[in-house]
């Protein structure tokens, strides 16, 4: 994997995928190590993002990495005018590996090509989030044991959500079978589908959450956003209506667990925190170890 | 009207390439993606003859120029039924049907208004993930460009 840009999850083989989850299970046991103290990294977000950028800033960090970079567009010659072209080829002459956040899809494609340091993405707009897929599958992996033969269930906001699509394509190599819960308007989208059928696989879809919840390993959560709706009462009547409470997590299988990819706004009730199965927040402290996976896997020190 | 007399409509050629089976709205995209307003020999083209087949169609004669394949099947994304017609000594030297390639660089543009390649000075790059019913994958934004949205370059 050395010097292998991250663009698309699909860009890593499965094997290489599961090479990154053993590094990471490495780096939780020891997180603070000195190795990449000769080494820099560009952090290239060119829209606001706290958890995918503190996170990585952290891995960097913890293993003695220094960093280069910005955190939004507006102080950089991008509002001058400069061509993406420009700002990669001059950043990547400063640093070892660039880790960038762009609004335009296929941007992180776009600079893979370009530049001759290897580039993570860390979101390309509606495009593509490979790390996040990869610490979805490392804390699926963490808590059930294996990825293997697993009743995994998305709800909420399946068309759009561009975590909910990776992971899914991500999955369709472990023999998942899928539970698929979200209103009529905001269902998987059919390109995403392909990938389950194609390997075969089992799908249901749902409209309502309750009946699913028993059947499953993992019940992933995510946001609907209000911007996908140009009526708000629409909008607020779809949003409350996939709301995850204690109440319905009593009966479950043992291992299940709730995975979330952050921000929440109200789908998960707070209570639901204080829950043995609620996983979200340790879902996000995997991040740090599979970005040090990563990082240390491309430039070569693992 | 036989298929004889129409060709009359347009000159015959002495050496060169004769592209029938144009759709008559789709001539000059064909002289687009072929490069033919910089070529510098003679080029005929006429549109809006009567076929039997497709209503109407359009004809393009290159003189002196043989193409290859892979120039000619880009322009199975605009006049997937053409023909292609080498003519040497003004007789038919071989015909040839175009096929959609594997793979299309340039002439289509991304759908996506939020796609890298609308915003950088950088070539389309698609792969063609249903060709009958032309679907192309970006290699960029990895969106899907149809039939009904395709814009040419």
């Amino acid at each position: 994997m050395k010097h292998k840009s991250l663009v698309s999850i699909n860009d890593y083989s499965k094997e290489e995928q599961l090479r990154v989850l053993e590094i990471a299970r490495e780096f939780e046991k020891n997180p603070v190590q000195n190795i990449l103290q000769d080494h820099v990294v560009a952090s290239l977000f060119f829209e606001p993002s706290t958890r995918t950028r503190l996170s990585f800033e952290s891995a960097v960090s913890r293993l003695g990495g220094k960093i280069v970079g910005f955190s939004e567009a507006t102080n950089t010659s991008q509002k001058k005018g400069e061509s993406l072209r420009d700002t990669i080829l001059t950043i990547a002459s400063y640093s070892d590996l660039i880790v960038m956040r762009n609004p335009i899809e296929g941007s992180a494609r776009f600079a893979s090509e370009i530049s001759p340091v290897p580039i993570i993405n860390a979101g390309d707009g509606a495009n593509q989030h490979p790390t996040q897929t990869l610490l979805d599958l490392y804390s699926i992996q963490k808590t059930q044991g294996t990825l293997d033969n697993l009743h995994v269930a998305f709800v909420g906001d399946l068309k759009y959500g561009r975590t909910v699509h990776s992971l899914v394509i991500a999955l369709c190599n472990y023999n998942t079978t899928f539970h698929l819960v979200s209103p009529v308007e905001l269902k998987l989208p059919s390109a995403v589908k392909m990938h389950i059928k194609e390997r075969n696989l089992t799908y249901h879809q749902y409209t309502e959450m309750e009946e699913v919840i028993p059947q499953t390993d993992i019940l992933y959560m995510t946001r609907i956003q209000r911007e996908r709706f140009s009526d708000p009462l629409e909008y607020e009547r779809i949003k409350n209506a996939y709301i995850l409470h204690n109440e319905m997590i009593q009966e479950t299988k043992d291992g299940f667990r709730v995975l979330h990819p952050l921000p929440r706004v109200n789908e998960i009730d707070i209570k639901v925190d204080q829950s043995p199965k609620a996983y979200y927040f340790e879902q996000a402290l995997n991040g740090v170890y599979v970005r040090q996976a990563l990082l240390s896997l491309i430039l070569g020190i693992r | 009207m036989s298929e004889k007399i129409k060709e009359l409509k347009v000159s015959a050629i002495e050496n060169g390439t004769v592209i029938d089976h144009i759709p008559s709205n789709a001539v000059f995209q064909v002289i687009r993606i072929l490069k033919l307003e910089s070529f510098e020999n003679m080029v005929l083209f006429a549109t809006n003859l009567e076929s039997k087949k497709y209503g109407t169609k359009g004809i393009i004669k290159v003189s002196g120029k043989y193409f290859r394949p892979e120039e000619l099947n880009k322009i199975s994304l605009v006049a997937p039924h053409a023909s292609i017609i080498e003519i040497k000594d003004f007789q038919v030297a071989k015909k040839m049907v175009v096929e959609v390639p594997e793979k299309i660089t340039g002439i289509v543009k991304c759908f996506n208004p939020n796609c890298v390649t609308n915003h950088e000075q950088l070539v389309t790059r698609f792969d063609v993930v249903e060709k009958e019913d032309l679907r192309l994958k970006c290699r960029y934004c990895e969106k899907i460009t149809r039939k009904s949205n395709m814009e040419f370059k």
